[in-house]
């Protein structure tokens, strides 16, 4: 494996950049493996990079029923942020935000992690004292969290609309400044040339169909491409969770739904910043590219068409024009949508099965961007060991029947 | 998006109308003898299907009466168009090649095609 560094650049230059070695290989199947992932998104290649470096464990494949990072992972938006309110979230959430500020490094692969700020617009005073809640919270878990006054908002993004006349005026908002965003396909890129390296498979174009389980516990997988043996196999499949579930005999507590996103032209730096605003429910960036890079909230109902419907499109512009009115004649170039497995209280689901041997990591629905490090990482521990750690022990299946919910509507809902 | 054909109202945008999630969940009579997972399973645990689903819209921009759907969820053709309390039709066929397959088309339930319009619903 090739290290890149400034003189393996310098190297391939003087060959015009066509001598690159692939940065992971495409095997055939085995027909069997000490444990097999399915789903071949951030979360699924993190899973078994974590898998071979932290526990040993590298007789693993990846299996991905298209294209790695074709799914959510190179649809979302890619904002990276840790100030959720609860305990065990912000655990979680931090646990992963530590991971991204090291992850360059650790990958030797470049994810262009950039900690530009996320800021939470608050428009009336009793979103300000929920949102303030939050800083607190976030502050007693070592979160760094700040609140800004109307006036600070405005001085740190100027094009903001700061008239207090408008329907929803900025009165205040919280900011987390080690919060921002990444290069999505280079996150899925970089965790499979480093999980490959590590001797793990990445067989793309791959669909498991079933499960093969005896007495109560898994003996493989059944694929388009045949039968695989396995004792351990995790399932990280996003929008399609509950149709493997399904395959197990296992009911999740999910609905999938269309989450539609859009970018604008390309144009000059304008904002530097992430502004999300969950009362009028839209959020924007801006790519290195130039693109403003634009969230929608989720279409209402059950689909995997990974589309959605136009008129949500429209009220998130009208959302994003009345913050901004600066961006009212900008021209949006490309729209789209992944499918989001969303749970009842917004919280990611990290649990054994009553199938021994079946794990999922699945209900990250519109927000599992910023978590992809930490998620492979406490996966991986949950697979390895057939025990969850401290981090992902709230999150298991049985919290739908104690009751112990881990309730992040106001944390997650726009702001992905 | 696509086009419902309210039962009273004829062919309208999806927009107008709220989703009210999978069909024909019973809430269980016998109350006081459930089990904690029988709780969880009737509150929360979704079929979720990719393929045929039976669905409840309710009409809050126009009549504001509910109804029964059943929808592909994999292309979003709407296949069927029922009143509340009627048993879900059987629509063999509407499951994806295989189980997680993207189908062949994309969305959209042919709303364009006026026969099709007046076609689904009742
Ligand atoms: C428009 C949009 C915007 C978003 N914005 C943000 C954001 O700003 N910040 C944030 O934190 N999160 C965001 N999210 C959510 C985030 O994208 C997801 O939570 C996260 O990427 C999930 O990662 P994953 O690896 O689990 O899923 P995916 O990347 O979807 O990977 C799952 C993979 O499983 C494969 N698969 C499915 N079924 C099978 C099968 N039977 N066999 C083999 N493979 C199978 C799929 O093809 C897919 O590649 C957004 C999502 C969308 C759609
Ligand atoms: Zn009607």
């Amino acid at each position: 494996m090739t290290k890149y560094s400034i003189l393996s650049l310098a190297r391939n230059a003087f060959s015009y950049h066509e001598n690159w070695p692939e940065a992971w290989r495409s095997p055939e199947p085995k027909p069997a493996y000490e444990a097999v992932i399915v789903g071949g998104g951030g979360h699924g290649l993190a899973t078994a990079y974590y898998l071979a470096k932290e526990h040993g464990i590298t007789n693993v494949a990846v299996l991905e029923k298209g294209w790695i990072g074709g799914g959510n992972t190179g649809r979302n938006t890619t904002i990276v942020r840790s100030n959720y309110l609860f305990d065990a979230s912000a655990h979680l959430y931090e646990h992963a935000l530590k991971l991204w500020e090291g992850l360059s490094q650790e990958l030797n692969y470049n994810v262009m992690f950039s900690q530009r700020g996320v800021m939470n617009l608050a428009h009336d005073q009793h979103e300000a004292r929920e949102l303030k809640r939050r800083v607190h919270a976030n502050r007693l878990n070592g979160i760094d969290a700040e609140w800004l006054t109307r006036e600070q908002v405005l001085e740190f993004c100027p094009i903001l609309n700061g008239d207090p006349t408008i329907r929803y005026p900025v009165v205040g908002a919280t900011l987390q400044r080690r919060g921002g965003t990444a290069r999505h396909d280079a996150v899925a890129w970089g965790y499979a040339r480093a999980a490959d390296e590590r001797g793990v498979d990445i067989i793309q174009n791959c669909e498991v169909t079933g499960f093969r389980i005896t007495n109560g516990a898994v003996e493989g997988v059944e694929t388009t491409r045949g039968f695989i043996r396995t004792g351990k196999v995790g399932v990280v499949a996003a929008g399609h969770s509950s149709v493997l579930a399904a395959m197990a005999g296992i009911r999740l507590p999910l609905e999938s739904h269309p989450l539609q996103a859009l970018v604008s032209e390309p144009v000059k730096p304008v904002i530097d910043t992430v502004v999300m605003s969950n009362a009028v429910h839209a959020y924007v960036s801006q790519s290195d590219k130039g693109e403003l890079v634009i969230g929608a909230g989720i279409d209402p109902y059950v689909s995997y068409t990974q589309r959605g419907g136009f008129s949500v499109i429209e009220e998130t512009i009208s959302a994003i024009v009345e913050m901004f009115p600066i961006f009212s004649r900008m021209r949006m170039m490309r729209q789209w949508g992944g499918i989001v497995d969303t749970a009842p209280d917004a919280s990611a689901i990290i649990s054994k099965t009553p199938v021994k041997g079946l794990y999922f990591n699945c209900g990250w629905g519109t927000g599992g961007f910023k978590a992809t490090p930490g998620s492979g990482h406490v996966f991986a521990h949950l697979v390895a060991r057939d025990e969850p750690n401290a981090l992902a022990a709230p999150f298991s299946l049985e919290r739908f029947s104690s009751g112990a919910l881990v309730a992040e509507h106001g944390a997650a809902a726009v702001a992905h | 998006m696509f086009v419902i054909s309210c039962p009273w109202c004829g062919p309208r945008e999806q927009r107008e109308f709220s989703y009210g999630g999978e069909a024909h969940i019973v809430r269980p009579r016998n109350a006081d003898e459930l089990t904690d997972e029988a709780w969880a399973d009737y509150l929360f645990m979704r079929k979720n299907p990719k393929g045929l689903h039976y669905e409840r819209w309710v009409h809050s921009h126009g009549c504001r009466r509910w109804f029964n759907v059943a929808r592909n969820t994999a292309t979003d053709e709407i296949l069927a168009v029922y009143r509340m309390g009627e048993a879900p039709p059987d629509l063999p066929g509407q499951q994806p090649p295989t189980p997680c397959g993207e189908p062949a088309i994309g969305s959209g339930n042919k709303a364009i095609d006026a026969d099709g319009l007046t076609g689904t619903g009742r």
